[in-house]
């Protein structure tokens, strides 16, 4: 169990990288994964987040960079040396083996003794529920059995530095995805294993993980709790992408504590002194906006309202843009609502995609 | 739900029968025919199973046997091992890695009794580079003469052109292995022996199972490289079942009995090829 350190990490496929767009991952990439903490890493496909995971476990060399476990430099060492579990996307398994010895695999090769292999073997079993297989041939199993293998097998070594996870239920049913994440945590909570775990569902990250890491195009968007990223998304795409529906993005003009959306003058609680009406972006959560009427928020034609039991989403349109709220289940929608008023604790600016701060008013 | 009932459809399939008829029923049915039947001078006369019991009682048959065998099985146990580490040792992809499929396919590509000539003019003691070469060195060399020296020339030349073969298709087994197997091994902490034993071999089995097979079959009726190199030579000391046959068919016009080992030698293929398809092939199929 170690705390993961990368140092001005970057990699690139191909040699001699010149624009950012070389890179499958951006310079430079600089954090702590804290010992014993539980991470996931999101975003979309192709984003670096495996290849970000394959460097960790050492499968992948960086071409930039160092990556330090508890100060240790371990960028160029071997997989075997790092002592990492890693799970892949689709099931590996040992055919010709059974399912035991597929389970035993990792200690044996690392030569713990039998009585000692039978007692972890037993209790990844009951843990997986793989205990009626156990003495099968692995090969002719269900992708669910043999992703559970393969699970077992990175979690069978209880020493291990790390637990790298790649979108490891990807294959799995969903009604066992929820027991697996949930035992997975449980045996986080157990053994305290530091855990990265790839995914590009955020219920799965933000249900799995104490910190989530938001990745784009081999960029590392933000490192945060969900309520980190969720409050306050530090790029636009985290806002969009976390959350359901995402933040609305609305392009601005913002003076001093005024955002200037279209003809709208939408107040703000924190001052952008320094933006002389420039072009950036607005975002806010359809959370923190409240349908109203009269002369108050930004003037909007509501075109649906789609009932999806614990809320309503109200799809409406302003100056070309789609935005929406949310409203709570048992609450009436005013038959004259044609205004949107946006929470100005909750309403962000963005510039070029990343987020201000601004200063208090 | 009613079928059509056409019966002139058949004719349709007239082509391939005849096809079939001509290139494999008709010439063995030629070959049973002469295998239970004297022919003297025109006349033909029915004599049941004689043929038969006079070959499987023979020990000429049972010598060419004899060495029909061992030579199939030393080069099986040397081609099989030898292409499955020359396929591991090959680079698995790049520019070198075509560089070594078009090296390896060339000795395929060779006409077989141009494989023959090759080595024939190879070893000679007196003028050829490896038959030279080892006399020079002061090893008694000479495949014309010496049975042992004869032997080793046949099987190196069996090596050399059908290693090849092993080598491609255990090189096509190798590269369908998913590169994520290897990743796996590596976080496992498997050995290199461990990575052969339980992710290589086993994803190898059908090709290599495919590649004993055709090296079974192609050194069990193994003719013309042979009999150009030794011509059977010397003596008898390389002269394996379908030379013999050709001897005994050919040289001595015993037609009689030549078809009588012909329709065993047959049977025997057939039998170890279905024997180890299905030995080897047990237990995949219950998935």
């Amino acid at each position: 169990m170690v705390a993961i350190k990368l140092d001005e990490l970057a990699h690139a496929y191909a040699p001699n990288p010149k624009t950012p767009e070389d890179y499958a991952l951006r310079p430079s990439i600089d954090h702590l994964w804290e010992d014993g903490e539980a991470y996931a890493l999101l975003g979309p496909s192709g984003c670096g987040k495996t290849t970000l995971l394959n460097i960790i476990s050492g499968l992948v060399i960086p071409s930039h960079g160092r990556i330090l476990f508890d100060d240790q430099d371990v960028t160029r060492a071997p997989t075997a040396d790092r002592n990492i579990a890693q799970v892949f996307q689709f099931p590996v398994v040992y055919d010709t083996m059974t399912v035991y010895d597929n389970l035993a695999f990792p200690l044996r090769n690392r030569g713990r003794d039998e009585a000692y292999v039978t007692r972890r073997v037993t209790e990844i079993t009951e843990m997986t529920g793989l205990g009626d297989l156990l003495q099968r041939r692995a090969q002719g199993l269900t992708a669910d059995a043999k992703q559970k293998i393969s699970l077992g097998r990175g979690m069978v070594r209880e020493d291990v530095a790390a637990i790298l996870f790649d979108e490891p239920l990807t294959v799995i049913d969903p009604h066992m995805k929820w027991e697996l994440r949930t035992q997975l945590k449980r045996l986080h909570r157990e053994f305290g294993h530091t855990m990265i775990y790839v995914t590009h569902d955020q219920t799965e990250a933000l249900s799995f993980a104490d910190k989530v890491v938001v990745m784009l195009d081999g960029e590392v968007l933000q490192l945060g709790t969900p309520a980190d990223l969720f409050n306050a998304p530090a790029h636009t795409f985290v806002g969009y992408f976390i959350g359901s529906p995402g933040m609305n993005v609305l392009p601005a003009r913002v003076s001093g504590p005024a955002a200037h959306i279209g003809d709208a003058i939408v107040p703000l609680n924190r001052a952008y002194n320094n933006l002389q009406l420039e072009p950036v972006e607005v975002g806010v959560r359809p959370e923190d906006i409240r349908l109203a009427s009269g002369d108050i928020g930004i003037p909007v034609q509501i075109e649906r309202v789609e009932d999806v039991g614990r809320h309503k989403i109200v799809r409406a349109r302003y100056d070309g843009q789609s935005v929406c709220a949310l409203v709570a289940e048992g609450e009436e929608i005013p038959a004259d609502a044609n205004r949107m008023v946006f929470d100005p604790n909750s309403t962000h600016v963005f510039k070029d995609g990343w987020r201000l701060e601004g200063v208090a008013t | 739900m009613s079928k059509t009932l056409n019966n002139r459809a058949w004719w349709m399939v007239l082509p391939v029968l005849l096809l079939v008829a001509m290139n494999a029923i008709i010439p063995l049915m030629t070959v049973v025919n002469y295998s239970v039947q004297e022919v003297f001078y025109g006349v033909y006369s029915f004599v049941g199973e004689r043929w038969y019991a006079d070959t499987l009682a023979s020990d000429r048959f049972h010598a060419a046997l004899g060495r029909q065998l061992l030579f199939t099985f030393t080069i099986l146990a040397i081609e099989i091992p030898l292409g499955v580490i020359i396929a591991l040792s090959m680079p698995r992809s790049g520019a070198w890695a075509s560089v070594c499929l078009v090296l390896m396919a060339l000795p395929l590509l060779i006409p077989w009794n141009v494989v023959g000539a090759m080595w024939n003019i190879f070893a000679l003691p007196d003028i050829g580079l490896l038959g030279f070469s080892l006399n020079w060195m002061g090893i008694d060399y000479n495949y014309t003469q010496q049975p042992v020296s004869a032997w080793i020339t046949v099987i190196l030349m069996d090596v050399w052109h059908w290693t090849s073969l092993v080598v491609l298709l255990a090189y096509a087994g190798l590269q369908s292995i998913d590169e994520n197997y290897y990743r796996a091994a590596r976080i496992d902490g498997a050995s290199q022996w461990a990575v052969f034993r339980y992710i290589q071999l086993p994803k190898m089995k059908r090709v290599l199972t495919i590649a004993i097979l055709l090296r079974f079959m192609d050194s069990f009726m193994i003719y013309t490289e042979p009999s150009v190199l030794t011509g059977g030579g010397p003596g008898n000391s390389t002269t394996f079942l379908s030379i013999d046959l050709v001897k005994k068919a050919i040289g001595e016009q015993d037609l009689g009995n030549a078809a009588a080992m012909s329709i065993i030698y047959f049977l025997m293929t057939l039998l170890v090829c279905w024997l180890f398809y299905t030995l080897t092939m047990q237990g995949e199929e219950e998935n």
